[in-house]
């Protein structure tokens, strides 16, 4: 890694002015967990450099202390070659930084204007600087094409103008840098696209841009260079154009990578989970799902692909009977229930399903139980962890080592409390819950999100073990590499439709990224 | 029942509101701010007590206006240390203030005054006097208009008047300044003004200090100006009334002030049975006249008579996420 | 990750807490003129000096540990139940009622009846809040509040208006009939051959008491309900997943949380009053916050701070009887309390988290 490094990087960054940012061994640890270690990082003016890593590869907590959103522990700042103290944001906006948040800073019932002009006011008078700013702002929106309403609320206008405020706030501020962190999380690929060139738009208007992402596609369509990050330590950075994305996905996890999970052909069974119609209203009386109709057979994976928030949660929270919903849903032949009393979680898992939830840490775990607790999380009525009126904690730890032992959770410890494990682990944890209750059916979702690749494999393995003991499975990812490994049949949704359905080896990447776009060829099997 | 009932009993209701009123703009700043309060019950009794011993001991009601705010001020400090500094649980913080409040001042109360902690009455420079309103004595005469002027608006002490300019300068400070507008986005979503780069802290300090010098005016008002001294608990549970009034106006200053007259005016009708029988024609029981502004309150939280929906960050302590 | 070892947790915090604030607490005392020093002894000699003494405190502590759980159980659920005092209130109404309508031949029955009307009227009183907060999403810290003021009017009303006797000008019901007293700690510890003082109100509501730490201690840690109530405490988006449902689980910790307050009305009322009058909780529903984060919602954590809370009641009214300290010190002792384990616990746990995180660190290099 380091031969690259000097090779190719330092030599495309080490000539020339002096770069719009240098970082100098930059450290940081949240308590005992230490997310950056002597990072040390230079990006030319006017250019879009691409910062790539796993999950809690550090990414992030390094934008956020160039930000000033968090002190760094050691190391120095230079911008534009001067050294720069930047103990808050603050200061990072007087120094010409901008940062787009992953999560939008933005308050929700305040209009587009009030946010932009939020903290950057002119005078100790609302009414002149908000008139100064709204010339201002039209004029920006016009420069770059990024036309909003500035007084239409934030909780009334999409993500994606939502981040064109974020966008139009750094402008706004007169930033010189812009950081933006996953910005396409969020965004459908047209959306992207869209976002993608104004990022160019403002590059050729000399600003420098730092793009933070985990998605190697992301890396080689808009970036000019890009570096690696891993397990919080940075390293090589890259010119784009003389890298390709098997070289970086090497690079981000330290070894060549698996990007395909060795299986068998299926061999599907009879219909298992059967959905007719299915419909969604959530609370702001938005439907989130509008009449979706599948099937999965015993003994198939069927892969549910899209950007995320456009239902695939809602459906998986629906069939797991977390949410009321209308429409049909038949499990071995038999309704399910989807409103009243009787449409708990409690009832589809005495019903043969299993449920591993997309939010691990919110719904899957309860962070502060004991490993062994939260074995019994869900289960709790089971009578085989019952004696008489009181819950047999004794038979739940015992049960509890061996399904630690079975999916090599480590420490196995039955005792510790579940957020002292590592992302993985805390999965395998969920994993084995679920897996060994030999479900008719099991619900996934993200099952890979935040877990090291060692872990990656054993889950895609797990599942791929119980799809060939003839369970069928419904798995939901962002992903798209998973989906395309994992499923025997893909189903991609977008804005609360199943767009088309595919087989795996049968499409390309291009052809579902437009799917998840909305663009229908009429070839889907709704 | 004739005019000059209703004009006592307004009258009754200005005074008694006042306090009402100052505790409920208090609890406006600091739970717009995200800082939830319910040790405004604390922070007036403190100024009550210190107001009215300072006033007595120096004899000026002024100095005593002053040392009340000065002592709901370190309440007030206490609390943003707890859940603005250390993060604490702000309900918590606010129910130990309480405590503190009421068993600190009869404390104090008592190793200085020796009186069962309770201070001194206080006359003359050491109260706060009625002040007339230019030409009420004149305009006295004139029919309906006159009484209202002379006998319901004018002839109170100077801090209800503060009171009442109280309102539109709250308003005018949240709706038109830079500094309101700060306030209110950091009640809603502190990140946004954190990244925006705007301390966090110093604007929840600034809102928590701005509740404790106006808890102080509401408990200096109590003690100098409302009633001749301290005596225990003397607040009675006004804090709470406030509180409650809060929620009625749903975090809005102009409707804080009718809410604050409307328990203001079922507080001035409690001490006046007579006119509750000649209004009701059944036989109103005093408790649930006393009761009425909770049970207000209570209907009003269920969402029964539109939704309640205070500061989307209220309460939670500002982490900046990991 | 856990920086810190569990005892420290459990037990070194709330230590520090306590003394810090006992520290603050001396400097009180010696700021209106008093020796601290002699004050605790004076505490300590009037609380626990005694069989008297004793059966104050353990009185005190009686009412505190009913309290105090009621504050835990709900806490466990994620509710903060500031409504103690007024469950505590209607819980009285409760006893009241049961102990002067039926006239009963021996305390050993009325005990129990007395029990199921106290229990009862005090989880009818957390009801409603709980139903609000359940179904209407209102903040059940402020409707509790308000449900302690809306009680204290409904006694007040009741006392005035229906059961006063007749004649009397007392704000108070009749005295209950001699069959409904409760023995006291004198006469249960006499025919094993201890003589305990005659004229402290402790009684057998104490050991009911002891019960109830156990029973809520298995409640919690060994039923289902008590692991979805604990689910549901720590997080509520789980609780849906698991198919734990949110309403039963508000309404079922707020149940029980009100029916131990309620619970409380045995000791003060029946057993040492006698009869309901004005005020008869006298603020031990709040002292519940203060032995419950003391005790961090643990019933064991709660007995040993409601007894260190019945020894600062009744330390504090020995003060009160032979200084000049008056007996709002316990007032000030209780809010530090509070303060300091509850809202400024961080002040307390993040030098002592460095402290631990650096042993470590030179663990791990050394």
């Amino acid at each position: 890694m380091t031969d690259l490094a000097e090779t190719s990087g330092a030599a495309a960054v080490a000539q020339g002015p002096a770069p719009a940012i240098e970082l100098r061994g930059i450290s940081k640890a949240f308590g005992p967990v230490q997310a950056n270690r002597d990072i040390s990082l230079k990006v030319a003016k006017g250019t879009i450099h691409g910062i790539i890593g796993e999950n809690g590869a550090g990414k992030s907590t390094l934008m956020s202390i160039l930000y000033g959103f968090y002190k760094a522990d050691a190391g120095e700042i230079l911008i534009n070659g001067h050294p720069t103290e930047i103990p808050d944001s603050q200061a990072a906006i007087a120094a010409g930084i901008g940062m787009v948040f992953q999560h939008f800073k933005l308050v929700e019932n305040f209009s587009v204007l009030e946010n932009v002009v939020l903290g950057a006011e002119e005078g100790r008078l609302l009414k002149p600087s908000l008139a100064k700013a709204r010339k201002l702002l039209t004029q920006l929106a016009q420069e770059y094409e990024m036309n909003v309403d500035p007084d239409a609320l934030i909780e009334e206008i999409g993500v994606g103008m939502q981040q064109r405020v974020e966008i139009l706030k750094a402008l706004y501020r007169r930033a010189d840098i812009l950081i933006l962190d996953e910005p396409t999380g969020v965004l459908t690929p047209a959306e992207a696209d869209h976002l993608f060139r104004i990022l160019r738009g403002l590059r050729d208007e000399g600003k420098t841009i730092v793009l933070i992402t985990h998605k190697l596609r992301e890396i080689m369509e808009v970036t000019d260079t890009v570096s690696v990050m891993r397990r919080g330590e940075m390293g090589a950075t890259l010119t784009t154009s003389e890298t390709n994305p098997e070289q970086l996905a090497e690079l981000m996890v330290g070894r060549k990578v698996l990007l395909r999970v060795d299986k068998a052909p299926a061999t599907p069974g009879k219909t298992i989970l059967k959905v007719a119609d299915l419909r969604v209203v959530d609370e702001d009386k938005v439907e989130r799902l509008r009449g979706i109709s599948f099937e999965v057979r015993a003994g198939e994976i069927l892969g549910i692909a899209g950007v995320a928030g456009n239902g695939q949660s809602e459906l998986l929270e629906v069939l797991g009977g977390m949410i009321p919903a209308t429409g049909r849903v038949e499990l071995n032949g038999t309704a399910l229930e989807l409103t009243g009393r009787a449409c708990n979680g409690r009832n589809r898992r005495a019903r043969g399903i299993a449920h591993v939830p997309e939010d691990r840490q919110r719904e899957g775990l309860i962070m502060d139980f004991a490993a062994w607790e939260n074995v019994a999380f869900g289960y709790q009525n089971d009578p085989a962890y019952a004696s008489g009126w009181l819950m047999d904690n004794a038979g739940l730890r015992r049960d509890t080592e061996g399904k630690m032992k079975r999916f090599d959770v480590r420490p196995p410890n039955p005792a510790l409390a579940a957020k002292n494990f590592s992302g993985g682990n805390q999965q395998k944890i969920v994993l084995a819950r679920e897996i060994e209750r030999n479900p008719d059916l099991l619900l996934v979702g993200q099952p890979t999100r935040g877990v090291d690749i060692g872990a990656i494999e054993f889950i895609h393995q797990r599942i791929v073990e119980l799809r060939d003991a003839g369970k069928a499975i419904l798995l939901v990812s962002v992903e798209l590499d998973e989906i395309l490994g994992l499923s025997d049949r893909i189903a991609v949704m977008f804005d609360g439709r199943i767009m088309g359905e595919r087989l795996p080896n049968e499409t390309t990447e291009a052809e579902l990224g437009l799917l998840m776009a909305g663009v229908s060829d009429g070839k889907g099997a709704t | 029942m004739g005019f000059d009932t209703v004009i006592q009993v307004l009258d009754s209701t200005l005074r008694l509101s006042t306090p009402l009123l100052l505790a409920c703009l208090a609890g406006l700043f600091s739970e717009r701010s995200g800082i939830f309060d319910i040790g405004l019950e604390a922070k007036m009794l403190v100024a009550a007590f210190f107001s009215a011993a300072v006033a007595y001991t120096t004899g000026s009601v002024w100095i005593g206006l002053l040392a009340g705010i000065a002592a709901s001020l370190v309440f007030a400090g206490i609390h943003g240390l707890a859940s603005i500094t250390f993060r604490g649980n702000q309900l918590i913080s606010g129910v130990a203030l309480n405590f503190l409040a009421s068993g600190m001042t009869v404390l104090i109360a008592q190793s200085w005054f020796k009186q069962g902690g309770r201070t001194p009455s206080l006359i003359g420079g050491a109260r706060f006097e009625p002040i007339d309103l230019p030409f009420a004595g004149s305009v006295a005469g004139v029919p309906i208009v006159g009484p209202i002027y002379s006998d319901l608006l004018s002839g109170h002490s100077v801090l209800v008047y503060v009171a009442l300019l109280a309102v539109p300068a709250t308003w005018w400070l949240l709706f038109r300044t830079r500094f309101g507008l700060r306030l209110r986005a950091v009640g809603e979503n502190p990140a946004a003004v954190d990244t925006a780069g705007v301390s966090v802290v110093g604007l929840r300090y600034a809102a928590v200090g701005i509740a404790g010098v106006l808890c102080g005016i509401a408990g200096a008002y109590l003690a100098t100006g409302l009633q001749a001294g301290f005596v225990k608990e003397m607040t009675a549970g006004r804090g709470y009334i406030a509180l409650a009034a809060l929620i009625f106006a749903k975090w809005r200053p102009w409707h804080a002030l009718g809410a604050c007259w409307l328990f203001g005016l079922l507080q001035a009708l409690a001490l006046r049975t007579d006119v509750v029988e000649a209004i009701f024609p059944f036989r109103m029981p005093v408790q649930l006249l006393d009761s009425m502004p909770y049970i207000l309150t209570v209907v009003i939280l269920a969402g029964f008579v539109g939704k309640a929906i205070p500061p989307r960050a209220g309460g939670q302590p500002y982490v900046k996420e990991r | 990750m856990d920086v810190m070892p569990k005892w420290a947790d459990v037990i070194l915090v709330p230590v520090i807490s306590l003394l810090l604030a006992m520290a603050i607490s001396a400097l009180v005392i010696l700021l209106i003129g008093e020796d601290p020093v002699a004050a605790l002894k004076m505490m300590v000699q009037g609380a626990l000096g005694s069989s008297y003494g004793w059966g104050y405190t353990l009185y005190y502590a009686t009412n505190f540990i009913f309290t105090g759980l009621a504050v835990a159980v709900a806490y466990h659920a994620s509710m903060f139940n500031i409504g103690g005092e007024g469950q505590a209130t209607l819980g009285g109404l409760g006893v009241a009622i049961v102990c002067l309508a039926v006239p009963w031949p021996h305390w050993a029955l009325a005990l129990p009846a007395a029990m199921i009307g106290g229990a009862l009227f005090g989880a009818a009183w957390a009801a409603i809040p709980a139903w609000l907060q359940a179904r209407r999403g209102s903040h059940i810290v402020i409707t509790t509040i308000m449900f302690n003021f809306i009680g204290a009017a409904l006694l007040n009303y009741v006392l005035v208006n229906v059961m006063r006797p007749e004649g009397s000008m007392d704000p108070a019901t009749a005295n209950f009939p001699p069959a409904t007293h409760l023995p006291t700690l004198h006469e249960l510890l006499a025919p094993i051959g201890i003589n305990f003082s005659k004229s402290a109100p402790a009684n057998v509501s104490f050991l009911i008491a002891l019960v109830a730490c156990v029973a809520v201690w298995l409640l919690l840690w060994r039923t289902r309900f008590g692991f979805e109530i604990r689910a549901f405490g720590r997080s509520e988006s789980g609780a849906v997943y698991a198919g734990i449902s949110p309403f039963k689980i508000i309404m079922g910790a707020m149940l029980i949380s009100g029916a131990l307050a309620g619970l409380m009305a045995i000791n003060n009322v029946m057993g040492e009053a006698e009869r309901l009058v004005m005020n008869s909780v006298e603020g031990a529903g709040f002292i519940g916050i203060a032995v419950a984060l003391m005790g961090r919602s643990h019933p064991l954590g709660v007995l040993i701070a409601a007894i260190l809370f019945g020894f600062l009641y009744q330390g504090g009214a020995e003060l009160a009887l032979w200084t000049s300290i008056p007996r709002d010190l316990i007032v000030v002792i209780q809010g530090l309390v509070i303060l300091f384990t509850g809202a400024l616990d961080n002040m307390v746990r993040m030098p002592i988290e460095r402290v631990f995180l650096a042993l470590r660190r030179r663990r791990t290099e050394g």
